[in-house]
């Protein structure tokens, strides 16, 4: 990336704080609990259109719980979060879905017995059959794996090709925003390299708005714009992806000792 | 294979594989000769005086303990042989293979299987008239028929909620008692007649279900179950105990019997036989209920294989693989369950009203636990959400205890006091066995994508991991 667009995308970012552009999606001081343990303590992030926003974070943090509160599963305690100018703080998920909102969830979650088609087609459930061709396509453009296993059975294919499967899924619904679940768990370096081209190509030609949460802290700050690290359910850190990479904290407690440096990417 | 080297090739088993087998079964027996030694070694028979006599039958338990020693030899002989065929030819759909478009030989069996199977059920009541030489003597195969495809369309209803949905309803006969209930009230109250009170009574079973599904949606698995269970209960200890509605335990009786489109069964002028100039005969209406619960079997088959192809109905399969997956995509599952609770029931309930005016008499009796255990089993016998699996589970469960009345010769085998009757649950128990031990998965394991390009493609279920769903 050059030092323009990092200058840009700066200034874009300050825009947005400064309340000139209305965020997409705002979370607003959001607090999750599960039973009386807090997993989130007044979280504030915004994702802007257009943009693409990563949340990292050590394991249990609280990345997916934020992730699953914006779905409405659990539902935040305290605070609100407003998506395109709309409070859907208490909205049920499947409402949520309708918004144009789409996720691949933690863990895959493809429905193993039904084929791959099949679950395009779940993934496609809102819209029915108006533009199913035209998307299916686009899908397989996007992963020609997929398009090659059409007829399988999603249980039977590999982590990777499920991840695929997953963010297919989620595409089939023509979300605006698209919410993803640490795309990379598991998975080999070159097909993580493989799924996060793919996200960065969505952007790119479709302007479509992606907040990733990842734990693979390098690959995500590389490809996205902004970036907000989470800590015991706070946000202590915020702010372009290159200025978090770049930030000696991140790098001592996500890039140099932990699993993902820059080695061989 | 060429590292192993005819070891397991058929016929030929090495000594060292043998001593194991040999080894297994002797464990076999002997978990088997422990389990007799409390049960069948000793039985209590009244002496002359009224002093209680124990005689001793260890003949009987030697005898039954090697039977299982052999049946396990056998067993473990057959899977080895069965293994080793499969290792040598690698199945169609194999892990990481795309599913194979040509149907294979089991598919193309099972295809003509079915048509025999739709055949079979059409021509029933002429095969058994020609076979047994006369109208009335059939009436035994009419009868049987009848009950057979009571507990199809039974199991059909069911599988919506378990096979598709993937909700345990432990409680299904609730409904099967709320549409016979409907019909033997509305029927000897208001009068209606059946063909009025056989879509309402699918409408009442329907509401139920609903009412039920309410409180048990944020349930799964065997929480589901119990509640179910419980309705199922309930329900049947209310039309106990509601005396004045239900008559209590002794039930409703002349309930009004079903008549052709509104012309009776009946030897009079406005007859049936009279108005189409046939022979008075009684056997007609049962003829006539035959072909009744055939149509609404197949109608219950019908709208289930249609509803698949639907977003409903794939909703529902997915409901069943994946809730949460299930809501992130703009499901919503509240509805989702509910209309599959709902319809599930409008079939049972359909069923119990054709049960009420088939019966004529209906008491709590009918409804009780063990109805919807027989339901159950027949849905997860067949193979959870296949059609045709549920058809043949039905008429192994239901038709072939009947069966064992026609076993009188083997008095001669084991003399005069043996009753086969005595023995269904046994055998009972022993075809379950047999099931979990040769496929676990029910009868017919695959399931057709709903929706294809080009070609079907049967997914098989060889990859399907047990007990998901």
């Amino acid at each position: 990336m050059s030092v323009a667009g990092i200058n840009v995308l700066v200034e874009e970012t300050r825009a947005i704080q400064a309340g000139a552009k209305p965020p997409l999606l705002a979370v607003r001081d959001v607090s999750t609990y599960y039973g009386s343990v807090a997993a989130l303590r007044g979280v504030d992030i915004d994702v802007a259109d257009g943009e693409i926003v990563t949340l990292i974070g050590a394991n249990g943090a609280g990345k997916s719980t934020l992730m699953m509160t914006i779905f409405g599963s659990p539902q935040a305690r305290t605070g609100t979060i407003t998506y395109d100018g709309r409070d859907i703080t208490r909205l049920p998920t499947h409402a949520i879905a309708r918004l144009g909102i789409a996720q691949s969830p933690e863990g895959r979650r493809v429905f193993p017995r039904m084929s791959v088609f099949e679950n395009l087609q779940m993934g496609a459930s809102l819209h029915g059959e108006r533009h199913f061709q035209e998307d299916l396509e686009k899908v397989c453009t996007l992963f020609p794996r997929v398009k090659e296993r059409l007829h399988q059975r999603a249980g039977t294919m590999s982590g990777g090709e499920q991840q695929m499967l997953a963010i297919a899924r989620a595409l089939m619904s023509r979300p605006r925003l698209l919410l993803l679940d640490e795309p990379s768990l598991g998975l080999a370096p070159l097909v993580v390299k493989g799924i996060f081209d793919a996200i960065k190509e969505l952007n790119r030609t479709d302007g479509m708005t992606i907040f990733l949460v990842e734990q693979n802290a390098y690959h995500a700050l590389k490809l996205a714009h902004r970036g907000y690290v989470l800590v015991n359910g706070r946000v202590t850190m915020s702010g372009t992806g290159r200025a978090l990479l770049d930030d000696p904290n991140v790098k001592a407690a996500y890039l140099e000792g932990g699993h993902t440096g820059p080695v061989g990417a | 294979m060429a590292h192993s080297p005819s070891a397991t090739q058929a016929g030929a088993i090495p000594g060292s594989a043998m001593a194991g087998i040999l080894r297994d079964a002797a464990l076999y027996a002997l978990v088997a000769f422990g389990l007799c030694v409390p049960i069948i070694s000793y039985r209590t028979e009244a002496g002359p005086g009224s002093d209680l006599l124990l005689v001793p039958r260890w003949g009987l338990v030697a005898s039954l303990c090697a039977a299982i020693f052999v049946v396990r030899i056998l067993q473990r002989l057959i899977l080895l042989r069965r293994d080793a065929r499969r290792a040598l030819t690698p199945s169609p759909a194999q892990a990481t293979e795309a599913v194979h478009g040509e149907p294979d030989a089991g598919q193309k069996t099972s295809r003509f299987g079915l048509w025999m199977f739709v055949g079979v059920a059409l021509t029933l009541p002429l095969i058994a008239t020609l076979a047994t030489g006369g109208l009335s003597s059939a009436r035994y195969w009419i009868d049987l028929g009848i009950l057979i495809l009571t507990y199809v369309m039974l199991g059909w209803g069911l599988n919506i909620v378990v096979g598709l949905a993937g909700l345990l309803d432990l409680g299904y006969v609730a409904f099967y008692a709320v549409g016979a209930y409907s019909y033997a009230l509305l029927s000897t109250t208001f009068g209606l007649s059946f063909w009025i009170c056989l879509p309402l009574a699918g409408v009442f079973a329907g509401l139920w279900g609903m009412l039920l599904g309410f409180p048990v949606l944020r349930l799964r698995g065997d929480y589901l179950a119990i509640v179910t269970l419980a309705f199922g209960e309930i329900i049947r200890l209310v039309l106990i105990n509601w005396t004045d509605v239900t008559g209590g335990g002794a039930g409703i009786s002349s309930i009004p019997r079903a008549t052709f489109f509104g012309i009776p069964f009946s030897a009079g002028e406005d007859g049936f036989a009279a108005r189409f100039g046939i022979p008075y005969d009684s056997m007609h209406r049962l003829v006539f209920l035959y072909y009744l619960i055939l149509a609404l079997a197949l109608f219950t088959n019908f709208v289930t294989l249609r509803l698949r192809r639907l977003p409903i109905g794939r909703a529902w399969e997915a409901l069943r693989e994946d809730e949460i997956a299930c809501r992130s995509l703009g499901i919503d599952t509240t509805a989702t369950k509910l209309t599959a609770f709902a319809l599930g029931a409008a079939f049972g309930g359909i069923a119990g009203s054709f049960f009420a005016v088939r019966q004529g008499f209906i008491s709590p009796e009918s409804f009780n636990f063990l109805e919807s255990a027989i339901i159950l089993a027949i849905v997860v016998l067949g193979g959870m959400g296949s059609q045709v699996g549920v058809a043949i589970a039905a008429v192994a469960m239901v038709g072939g205890p009947e069966m064992l009345r026609n076993l009188g010769f083997l008095k001669a085998v084991f003399g005069e006091g043996f009753d086969p009757n005595e023995y269904r649950l046994l055998l009972f128990g022993l075809a379950m066995v047999a099931m979990m031990v040769w496929r676990p998965r029910g009868l017919i394991s695959e399931r057709l994508p709903s929706v294809s390009l080009g070609k079907r493609r049967a997914v098989s279920g060889a990859h399907v991991s047990e007990g998901h769903g």
